[in-house]
């Protein structure tokens, strides 16, 4: 579909690695742009009695940082700015997708992979930093009978390995399906024509209302489940 | 059996994801809203999770999209 591609704006070879500046990319400089403009302008002035922009900026930091001080215990707080970082990384990338005309870079797989790869190599490494090879005992459920263990690890380990791909299909497969099904809904307006088109008009604008509830609930369950697998990584109760 | 049509008939199959996923929103919404009439006080507290849960239930859904789109597209 036409709003799925990637289109070079700027052709770059970096080492014969194709490394062109596209429309994706495009999108990830305007939401990291429209994220740090957002939050210097918001908390300039810094009053006390916060405005109304700046009590936005003090609400989603509130929100975030409530999330991890409830998901991860306040010794997570170190990790606050990083969770941050991506809960507003990706909902600024969810949001401007559904502005017409516009690209959404999460509907692609290979951006949402690689955000979630990184915080499974990231947690990972936090885990055996941590705890060092004890770490291993977090594949170990506690309270099972012995016979049980050998299969029980092995499934203990699948589903550990799986987080990265879960995580990354979940956003990914969300706001794709999203935006193709508005697509076809769009197609309906436009197949039905002014006779019937309006019954299917109505459903595009309540589909589009929770296509931006989507777009939300994304970005926090892409955060929350990144506090989970740090939650598990620092304290690995089992 | 055409390859084609085995691929469609795989596509429609994946589908069947839809099931689980109608059912667990059905449930966590149900159980929800048992909870809050119950209970009506603590409810706000919970929707969060109510939020939380929807998600993680409707994406079992989509993995099953997902799926059939491999199927369809990818061989």
């Amino acid at each position: 579909m036409h709003q799925f591609e990637i289109k070079r704006l700027i052709d770059l070879d970096v080492f014969g690695f194709d490394a062109s500046f596209t429309n994706s990319a495009m999108f990830m400089v305007i939401a990291a742009a429209l994220i740090t403009l957002f939050t210097v302008i918001a908390m300039r002035k810094g009053s006390l009695v916060p405005g109304r922009l700046q009590s936005v900026a003090e609400m989603s930091y509130e929100f975030v940082a409530s999330m991890v001080r409830d998901n991860v215990g306040t010794d997570g707080m170190k990790y606050f700015p990083f969770i941050f970082t991506l809960f507003m990384f990706v909902l600024a990338l969810n949001m401007l997708g559904m502005v017409p005309y516009s690209f959404t870079v999460t509907s692609h797989i290979i951006v949402t992979f690689a955000l979630a790869a990184f915080i499974f190599i990231a947690v990972t490494i936090i885990g055996f930093w941590k705890h060092g090879i004890k770490f291993l005992k977090f594949f170990v459920p506690s309270g099972v009978p012995f016979v049980m263990l050998p299969l029980l690890v092995v499934i203990e380990v699948i589903s550990y390995l799986t987080r990265p791909v879960s995580l990354s299909v979940r956003l990914f497969a969300n706001m794709m399906a999203g935006h193709t099904m508005l697509k076809v809904f769009g197609s309906f307006v436009v197949a039905l024509g002014l006779l019937g088109g309006w019954a299917a008009l109505a459903f595009m604008v309540a589909f589009t209302g929770l296509e931006l509830l989507v777009a939300f609930l994304q970005a926090y369950v892409f955060a929350i489940l990144t506090c989970i697998y740090l939650n598990d990584a620092l304290h690995m109760h089992h | 059996m055409e390859a084609d049509a085995a691929k469609l008939i795989g596509a429609g199959l994946a589908s069947i994801a839809l099931v689980g996923a109608g059912v667990g929103i059905g449930t966590i919404f149900g159980n929800y809203l048992q909870g809050a009439l119950r209970n009506p006080s603590a409810a706000p507290s919970q929707f969060a999770n109510l939020l939380l849960g929807f998600a993680l239930a409707e994406a079992t859904g989509l993995f099953g999209l997902v799926v059939a789109l491999i199927i369809l597209f990818v061989f």
